[in-house]
């Protein structure tokens, strides 16, 4: 679509009945103002839109698929979902997977052929999904391509050994002859977080008890449960204070994100998800440094979506989150590095109710941890809600935040503001 | 290195650089004690990763062929292949592909490569013999990669017919190893 044809065919789409009935004799000041306004806006838009997302598995196991009919199952039904030729349309693929997660060195050359990539244009971010979605929003913001496809998948249940795979990303020299798994960094982090914030055994039963609970209503969760606070804090101690319930056991999935230039998402879906904004961000790496109260990656990873996407105050901006809470504390870290929950430390406790609703979809507590996937996973139910709310004509859904983590014992994260004005 | 007084001995740049004897290197040589004794530090890890890969519809089905001494494809109505390994997706076309094919045991040597030694550098008593067979019956170019047998290394070529050398029914598994090699089918 050229600018002389998208500039017509929007003016038709905006000011039809004016123009059917001949009353251009009547055009108003504000008409005219708003004319003007709709063509800057249309010949300066280089928004990036969420067209379409499919996902596959969301189960504990998936052995009637392999890892490449799983991704060939989500891949389609994103396609499908906005009308897209993989082999012809798409200029950009972007795939997030670990060699170590999948038991292949070099992993990605394996990723084409079930995303309809072969001999396409395709590159892997050895991160989250959500950096992958950062990198497809970028090839398209500079003009490489005008649709964008991301993948990530996660095929846990396959993984005999995931102690070591995580022991395995453990500082060599002094940190594991110390330790044999990264859980007990994620334990550290817990009590010091809890210790500065000031935060109760109770206030992470509630984060528990509430996504378990979120869960249930969606399809997607293997782990959904109707557990009570009291309930969750009688569940047993893997590392003290870090207690069995309070951790996403693992899950296989994969999700499938197809991205477009504001020029091609309007003819391809009546419900774009604009990306408002998007960022990413590592603090340091090893243990005694991601050993701190606060998520900074998390932090500064927003700062840079919320400069790109105009948020002032998250708090009133943002609709509802969906926030990595791989353990349950870290959904409160998050929300504090996010600036969307009120923690007081000086009265000392947590507000049973966040200013911004967080992980309506249960969460990774609900449906479990897709490694590499995960920050996709937070996408795709922000996605379906967003479009929901919109089909409901429903007022309060407009405007969603997304974070992901790497896991233990990263310090990386990214986030991404979306709406669908 | 971990040792701090390594270059204790180099001198500085303009003192290297004006050195008389310029084949003589910079530096304090490691002697072979210092090696394999405790001065030079070392951090040595050793880890096991296991994994039990869920084989999916195409690879399984391939699998269970080939324990019942069959190679089978599946066929795409798209671009008109077989497929060989089978998948449920046409890479090509990227749709479901449409239907189990029975192909031959029989191929072309599409290309090979002869090795005399082992991994560990080791001379081998025989050599081994790799090489991709094109499967008749597959489309143009489809078939996998296995070993070669009952062949002199200089009677193997590009192009050469061979077939398929099974196990016995009752020791195969449902691997690609139940074909122990495929040798010459006619005469060279």
């Amino acid at each position: 679509m050229n600018n002389k044809a998208g500039i017509e065919q929007y003016l038709y789409a905006s000011f039809g009945p004016e123009l059917k009935f001949g009353r251009w004799l009547m055009v108003s000041k504000a008409f005219t103002d708003k004319l003007v306004g709709n063509i800057g806006a249309l010949l300066l838009d280089d928004k990036v839109a969420i067209v379409g997302i499919g996902y596959s598995g969301f189960s504990p196991a998936t052995p009637s698929q392999s890892y490449k009919e799983l991704i060939f199952d989500a891949a389609s039904r994103a396609y499908a979902e906005c009308s897209v030729n993989p082999r012809k349309d798409v200029e950009s693929f972007v795939c997030c997977e670990e060699d170590l997660w999948e038991g292949t060195s070099i992993t990605d050359e394996y990723a084409p052929d079930q995303l309809g990539a072969a001999q396409r244009n395709i590159c892997t971010v050895s991160q989250d999904g959500l950096n992958g979605v950062a990198t497809a929003y970028m090839h398209i913001k500079s003009g490489v391509a005008s649709i964008a496809v991301v993948e990530s998948h996660s095929k846990l249940s396959n993984v005999l050994s995931q102690s070591q795979v995580r022991e395995f990303a453990l500082e060599p020299y002094y940190e594991r002859p110390i330790l044999s798994d990264g859980i007990p960094v994620a334990a550290m982090q817990m009590r010091r977080f809890m210790h500065d914030y000031k935060v109760t055994e109770e206030d992470i039963a509630q984060v528990v008890s509430k996504n378990k609970k979120n869960g249930l209503f969606n399809q997607r969760s293997s782990y959904a449960a109707d557990v009570s606070v009291e309930q969750a804090m009688r569940s047993p101690f893997v590392w003290n204070p870090l207690r069995r319930i309070q951790m996403a056991p693992p899950a296989d999935g994969c999700v499938v994100a197809v991205l477009a230039s504001a020029e091609k998402a309007r003819s391809m879906t009546e419900q774009p998800v604009w990306i408002k904004g998007i960022g990413w961000n590592s603090a340091s790496t090893s243990a005694e440094s991601a050993i701190s109260s606060d998520a900074l990656y998390a932090k500064e990873a927003a700062k840079m979506a919320y400069k790109i996407a105009g948020v002032n105050s998250p708090k009133s901006y943002f609709d509802f989150a969906e926030v990595d809470d791989t353990y349950a504390f870290k959904e409160l870290q998050h929300a504090e590095a996010l600036g969307i929950a009120d923690m007081d430390v000086s009265k000392g406790n947590m507000p049973a109710v966040a200013p911004v609703p967080i992980n309506m979809s249960g969460g990774s507590l609900s449906l479990g941890d897709l490694v590499e996937a995960t920050g996709l996973v937070r996408l795709l139910e922000a996605v379906q809600r967003l479009r929901n709310a919109e089909r409901k004509r429903s007022k309060g859904s407009k405007r969603a935040l997304v974070q992901s983590w790497r896991g233990i014992p990263s310090s990386s994260g990214a986030v991404a503001v979306l709406g669908v004005e | 290195m971990g040792r701090s007084h390594a270059g204790r001995n180099c001198g500085d740049y303009g003192e290297v650089m004006g050195m008389e004897n310029p084949s003589e290197p910079p530096g304090t040589a490691l002697t072979p004690d210092e090696w394999r004794g405790k001065e030079i530090f070392f951090r040595n890890f050793h880890t096991k990763f296991t994994y039990s890969w869920d084989t999916g519809v195409a690879i399984g089905h391939f699998l269970e062929a080939l324990k019942g001494g069959k190679i089978v494809g599946r066929s795409c109505s798209g671009c008109n292949r077989v497929l060989v390994p089978p998948r449920m997706f046409c890479e090509l076309c990227f749709r479901p592909t449409d239907d189990w094919i029975d192909v031959l045991d029989t191929g072309v040597v599409n290309t090979f490569s002869i090795s005399y030694v082992n991994n560990d550098a080791s001379r081998r008593e025989q050599p081994l013999f790799v090489a991709v067979i094109n499967i008749d019956g597959a489309s143009p170019g489809m078939g996998f990669l296995h070993l070669l047998g009952e062949v002199d290394a200089g009677q193997i070529h590009v192009g050469m017919k061979v077939r398929a050398k099974w196990k016995p029914a009752h020791e195969r598994t449902g691997a690609i190893t139940d074909i122990s090699y495929f040798k010459p089918s006619e005469g060279l």
